[in-house]
This record gives structure tokens, sequence and C-alpha cells, in this order.
């Protein structure tokens, strides 16, 4: 079997002006999606938890213009901009949240348990770390099936200390598997902080006795996050095995709806927000460049509006599942 | 155009909050992402953040007001500008009035424990605070208890079980850990072999399923193995079974599975009177003890009895309604269910026994049994599945011991059997439900 596609390494300095406003506009729109997501959760139009990404947005849309065709993601529970991200329909992500016929598991799996192989996506997973050895297993198959494709695995620094994470690094390290791990290291796990709960809280290195690559990358510049994505999946397509980054940023949001955030100041999380906004920060490039004016802004503005507004109004009206559903999907039936 | 603000949800459990303080004033400018008030529940005090842009119209609900309702009118924003043509609706406006504090869900047990001594007092408190109670007072008796789990210290509990015990304690009794279930669950066990009496409080028992095999093959099994040498004085405690819509993953109910384990004890209060008097049992035991509590009962209020030492014993079933016609077994949430169910029954002319077993290993069987051979009719509830559960076992149970009594085959009320589906509509089909245990209940008394 002829080995697939090979990786080309992008530099920050080579992203087009086309580039530079799709992941402008593919941050606002995951912007604007978690905030109309929280403005349902507080109507009671979607129940249970709810873990926003508001903040990250630049680690999902810098990585996903790295990714060929058949590379798999698989992150935790704070995967709606993942999806997105993705490509996956706005539409289908809101009526999950909803729990209604129209979503991407058609109402059972809710904020935290959706998929797509279409688009790769491998869910939304509930459990903190289970998504580790899963991505590792898709980064396994796909060593197995020699398609030239890598899994990318993200968790969160609070994952980072899950036992499952480092029986993954050595295994994907043993047999070189195309696997890059990302970690969005938003700093807090759920109430914790990283100082209070990792020994070594520069978490690029904790591969280091597994002889793991790993390096710090800003996640709140998607142009950084564009290029470190791209040397670690050339480094894992390439037939090098696995490679760590992590991810600086942070979560404005609590870690659930139902999170006071007790644990961390109102200044320190403005602070975030004036001077690190990955969105603010991809603006002021974009300026500096004179590649957008107000116009153009205006435009996209109004276009994610649009698609955000359609997307909860969707959710809004597509049905509840019909009450046979309860019985589907637990069993296949077994081939002849 | 105006923009109605509502009462927000902030959690799945969420139905009323108190609305402590407004920080806008009529005529103030918001943007969407401004704190405009602080609300609090049981859990926890939020800020509430404005969606949209707009001018402050009307603050609807006065600061301070207590048992708002989610969804109801609080304030409304006259929207991008655009004056609002028309006035807020008095009907609305009234819904939202101030009110005296909605009392919180009461629900009085049937029977006094015939335990208790005469004359004793009781107070009301949640299940939460009682088992709060269990632990601080353990703790202030025995220096060898001590707290550890994720978000139990600073965070003061993830459901708020753990308020006040950092400050009580401090970091050494009351620890903080990483997430890290297996690790964490595996150092209880170890400090309780080397003679500690660790309390392990899981976020959910669902995330023990990282655990499990520490719980099972290190706490249960040691014992036994080591020929009597080796003991795990330890609680491994946390919700357990379904929250409200949080998925698969987050709802499922481990009472059947730790209950198969020889080396285990497995509690599963129902009230806070019995979260409080068995979880300081639980902490006493010798043996490792699997310790269920259900997040849906923590704000709910009971009788506690004013007594210095309430301890319940593990291992005994209690009659929480007599009755001559069925008898309904149930543990943790489904008491109550049952017993809704049986005032509905007691409405037809069915008179049910409800039996709380509270305790699943050991099983009570001879109450079951007892009551049983009066009432000759058997219906079991409990919220996991059926298949190998809790009510197969007592089903066992009694065709083993009382077959003889029985005039009908027993029913089980269970989940369905599928994994617990987030929409509303489906979750609700799959829970057992007050309405599925009458049903049974008729059924086995060939009432159509």
């Amino acid at each position: 079997m002829a080995r697939a596609r090979k990786s080309v390494e992008v530099a920050k300095t080579a992203n087009s002006q086309k580039d530079l406003l799709k992941f402008y506009r593919d941050m606002l729109l995951m912007r604007r999606f978690e905030e109309r997501a929280g403005q349902l959760y507080g109507m009671g139009l979607i129940g249970g938890f709810c873990h926003l990404y508001i903040g990250q947005e630049a680690i999902a849309v810098g990585m996903q213009s790295i990714q060929i065709k058949g590379d798999q993601i698989i992150t935790g529970y704070r995967d709606h901009g993942h999806m997105l991200a993705a490509g996956m329909d706005p539409r289908e992500v809101m009526a999950e949240l909803t729990g209604r016929s129209g979503g991407s598991s058609r109402g059972k799996g809710g904020s935290m348990h959706m998929f797509s192989i279409e688009a790769g996506f491998f869910g939304g997973h509930g459990i903190v770390g289970a998504q580790v050895s899963l991505g590792t297993g898709l980064a396994l198959a796909n060593q197995y099936k020699a398609n030239g494709n890598v899994a990318f695995v993200y968790f969160g620094d609070g994952a980072a200390n899950q036992g499952q994470v480092y029986e993954s690094f050595n295994m994907a390290s043993l047999w070189r598997l195309p696997v890059v791990y990302v970690i969005e290291n938003n700093q807090y796990a759920m109430g914790t902080s990283i100082e209070r709960s990792s020994s070594e809280t520069h978490l690029h290195r904790r591969g280091v006795s597994f002889n793991i690559p790993g390096e710090e990358v800003d996640g709140m510049d998607v142009e950084a996050v564009r290029e470190a994505g791209s040397r670690a999946a050339a480094h894992a397509r390439d037939g090098h095995g696995p490679y760590i980054l992590e991810m600086k940023t942070y979560r404005y949001r609590g870690h659930s709806m139902s999170d006071p955030a007790k644990y961390r100041t109102k200044e320190e999380v403005d602070e975030v927000k004036k001077t690190r906004d990955p969105i603010d920060h991809l603006r002021e490039v974009l300026d500096a460049k004179g590649w957008a004016d107000e116009v153009a802004y205006k435009a996209i503005d109004g276009e994610v509006k649009a698609i955000v507004a359609d997307a909860a109004e969707f959710a809004r009206t597509s049905p509840e599942p019909d009450p046979v559903e309860l019985f589907t999907d637990v069993y296949l039936e077994a081939a002849q | 155009m105006s923009v109605d603000i509502l009462m927000p949800a902030l959690s799945p459990t969420m139905e009323e909050g108190t609305l402590a303080k407004w920080y806008v004033k009529v005529g103030d400018t918001v943007k969407a992402g401004d704190v405009i008030a602080e609300i609090e529940t049981d859990k926890a005090t939020m800020e509430v953040e404005a969606v949209d842009e707009g001018v402050i119209e009307a603050l609807l609900v006065e600061a301070g007001t207590e048992g708002v309702k989610v969804n109801s009118l609080i304030a409304r924003l006259s929207g991008e500008g655009a004056a609002s043509p028309s006035a807020p609706e008095p009907v609305e406006a009234a819904k939202a009035q101030p009110r005296a504090a909605s009392p919180s869900p009461t629900v009085q047990t049937v029977l006094a424990d015939p335990d208790l001594p005469e004359g004793t007092t009781f107070i009301k408190q949640t299940v939460r605070d009682a088992l709060r109670d269990a632990m601080a007072e353990e703790m202030r008796a025995d220096d060898r208890v001590y707290l550890m789990g994720e978000e139990v210290a600073q965070y003061q509990g993830a459901y708020k079980v753990s308020r006040d015990l950092l400050q009580e304690f401090g970091p050494r009794r009351v620890i903080d850990t990483p997430i890290t279930e297996h690790g964490f669950a595996g150092l209880g066990v170890g400090s309780a072999m080397a003679g500690l009496k660790p309390i392990v409080e899981f976020m959910t028992w669902n995330f023990a399923m990282q655990a499990i095999d520490q719980i099972i093959n290190s706490a249960a099994k040691t014992l036994y193995m080591s020929g009597g040498q080796i003991k795990s004085s330890i609680v491994f405690r946390g919700p357990n079974g379904a929250a409200s819509r949080v998925g698969a993953q987050h709802s499922q109910d481990y009472s059947a599975w730790y209950a198969n384990v020889p080396g285990l004890k497995v509690v599963a209060p129902y009230d806070a009177a019995d979260a409080k008097g068995l979880l300081k049992a639980a902490i006493r035991d010798p043996n490792p003890v699997v310790f269920l509590e259900h997040e849906m009962m923590y704000g709910v209020e009971f009788d506690v009895p004013q007594i210095d030492d309430h301890v319940v014993p593990i291992g005994k079933a209690k009659v929480r309604r007599f009755g001559q016609h069925v008898t309904i077994t149930a543990h943790s949430r489904m008491v109550g269910l049952a017993l809704k169910a049986a005032d509905l029954l007691a409405q037809e002319g069915i008179e049910a026994e409800v039996i709380d077993l509270r305790t699943l290993r050991p099983l009570d069987h001879a109450t079951i049994v007892e009551s049983v051979r009066k009432t000759n009719r058997l219906v079991t509830t409990e919220e996991g599945w059926g298949p190998m559960g809790v009510g197969a076992e007592i089903i066992a149970r009694v065709v083993e011991h009382g077959f003889d009594y029985l005039d009908a085959p027993p029913m089980r009320v269970c989940q369905e059997d599928v994994p617990l589906p987030y929409a509303a509509n489906l979750e609700a089909l799959a829970l057992p439900s007050v309405d599925k245990i009458v049903q049974a209940a008729r059924a086995v008394c060939y009432v159509s």
C-alpha cells in the first residue's frame, strides 16, 4: 500500500488574506454560537451540562486548517467549537443541544456526546481523559490501514493528570502512532488551577519520559496554532510518532453553566479578555495588513449572526425525537 | 422592540432561585456580557450577564426576592435603540412580583424510626447538609478520618456537600485531588490499609468507573486475600443515578454493580436522617463502604432527629408505610416515588407497604419477606437497569424464603433497557416513574 499524502508545513507568514478572513469568520461563528447556547440554556431549552468554548476558539480553528481529508478529531465535553470547526452544520449541533430530532445524535446524546463520522469528528466524551486512549486507538487504525491520516486528540489541563493519558503516551510512542495530542491548557480544571493540580505545570514536557516531543504554543493566536499544528502533523504523518502541543489558552465562562467561578477573580478574566482575546488579536493583524475594513467586518458579522439565528430557530422548532427512538441504536443486527 | 429578560437556569436541576442583587437600574445601557444581576441557588451564587444590547426599561423583580421561578420575567430591555411602544403587560408583571419564599420541598417521613428515643425533637435539614454534618461530626471525633476528592476543599464540593469542611479541618484533612480517580482511589485504599479512615468523594459515581479496579480488587478483596490481616476502613461516596438530562455517561445507577461484590457494604439512603445516620455508620465501619447518594435529593429537606450521635445501623431496611395489599421495595430517590405511588393507590383502595431498603449489601431480606407474607404481592423499584439488578435479587430472595406466600408473579419497575437518552421526552420515558409503579402495583393485584 502506498503511503498517502505528505504534510506541508506552513509558516506563520504564509497565511493569505483569504485564510485569515476565514479564520476570523470561523472564530466569530464559534463565539456567537456559544453565546447563543448560553442564552438557550438560561431559557431552559438546553438542559444538563453545557461547557462553552468561548475564549479558546483559535485552537480549534487553527488546528482544523492544517488537517487533510480522513484525519480524525476527538475531544472531551467542551466540544461545540470543535464540531463547528470540523464543518458540522450549526443547525445539527444546536439541535443536539436542545435534544431534538434534528440534532446530530437525534437528541440522544446532548452537549457532551456528539459525533460525525463524515466530518471525522469522533466525539464528544463525558469522562475526563477517556478520549486520549480512544484517540490513540484512532491513530492505531490509521497506522494499521496505512492511510496517511493523523488523529488529533484534544484534552485539557485537568485530563492531563489521568492515568490512561500516560498509558496511551507510552504505546503511541512505542509504536510510533500518527497522533497529535493537543492539550488545551485553559489553566483551570473545573475549579482547580493548574498550580494546585499539577507537579509539572509545563504540560508540553509531559511526554519527555516517553520520548514524545512537545512544545508550548500561544493558543490565543490562530496563526501560531496553525504553524505549530502543521509542524506536529508533519511529524506524525511522516511516521515519527506522536507529538504534544500545549496550547496556552483561557476559558472566559465557568467550567459549565452551573459553575460560579469563585476560584478566580473577575479582574483576571477581564485582563485576558482585554489583552489576549483571540478574535480581537486576529482583527489587529488584519487591520495592520490592511486586509479588512469596517464593511468587511460588518459583512462577516451579519453572516455569522444569521447562521446562529437560523441554528437557534431550527433547534427551537425541531421536534422532539419520536418515542420509538428510545429503543433504537442499542444493538446492531448481527450479519447473517 | 423590547426584549424580555427571564430568570435563567444556572444548573441542570435549578427550578428557582433568589434574585440577590441588581447591578443595573432603569435607564442604564447594557451590552452583551455585562453583569446585570446576582442570583443565588442552594448550590451557588452566580452573576447573570446580559445577552442583548439595550437600555434597561424595567426591573420587574425586587432585589432580595426568593423563590423566583426559572423562566419568569425579571426585567425588560429596550432593544437596539427602538423605544418599546408596549408597556409591560400587567399579568406578566404580577407574576414576577416579590413574594414570600416558597417553601422548600419537604417530604414527611410517614413513620418515625422506632429506634429513636421518645420525645426526640427534629429539625428540618437538607440531605446535603445532613451528609456534611455526618462527616464533620466523625472528623471531630476521630483524627484518622479525612476527606479526599475533586473540588472537595476550596470549591466546597462540586455539589456543596463538603461546604465549610476545609475551613474547620484544614488542608491536612480536606484534600483537593487532581482529576485522577484511579490514582486517588488507590491512595485512599492504601492509606486505609495503613490505618487511616478515608472518605473518598467521587464527583459522581459515573467517574468512579475509572477507579473501580481499586474499589473492588484492592478495597473489597484484600482482607480476604491477606487472611484477615489487611483492613480497609474506607467510605467511597458521591451522587449516583440520573440527575437531570446530563446524558448517558453521567446518568447511571451503580447499585447492582457494587452490591454484587463480597467484601463491600453498599448503602443508599433516601432521606436526610438516614443519610446522616448511615454515613456516620459507614465511616465507623471497619469495611469498605460504597455510599450511594442522589443529586436530585441533595436539596430536599427532611426531619432530622436532634440527638447527639445519630447513627443508623447498616443492613436494616425500614418500613416507610404500612399496607396489606402489595409490598413495594425502593431505595434512594425511588423511595419518594414509591410513597407517592402508594398515596395514589390508596385512593383506589390498594394499601401498599413501602420498604426503604437503605442498605443493599447486606440486604435485609427478612423485612421484605415478612412484608410479603402479609401482602402476598411484590413490586420492586430501582433507577438502574432491570437485568441482573436489585429487583432481580430481591425477587430471588423472596422466592427462596417466601415462595408459598406469593399470590402473583412479582414485577420490577426500573430504567428501560437502554443507555439514558438526553432528549427531555425520551429521558422521561426511560426512567421509572410514579405512574409506572402504580401500574405495576395494580397489575400484581390483578386490578385493571
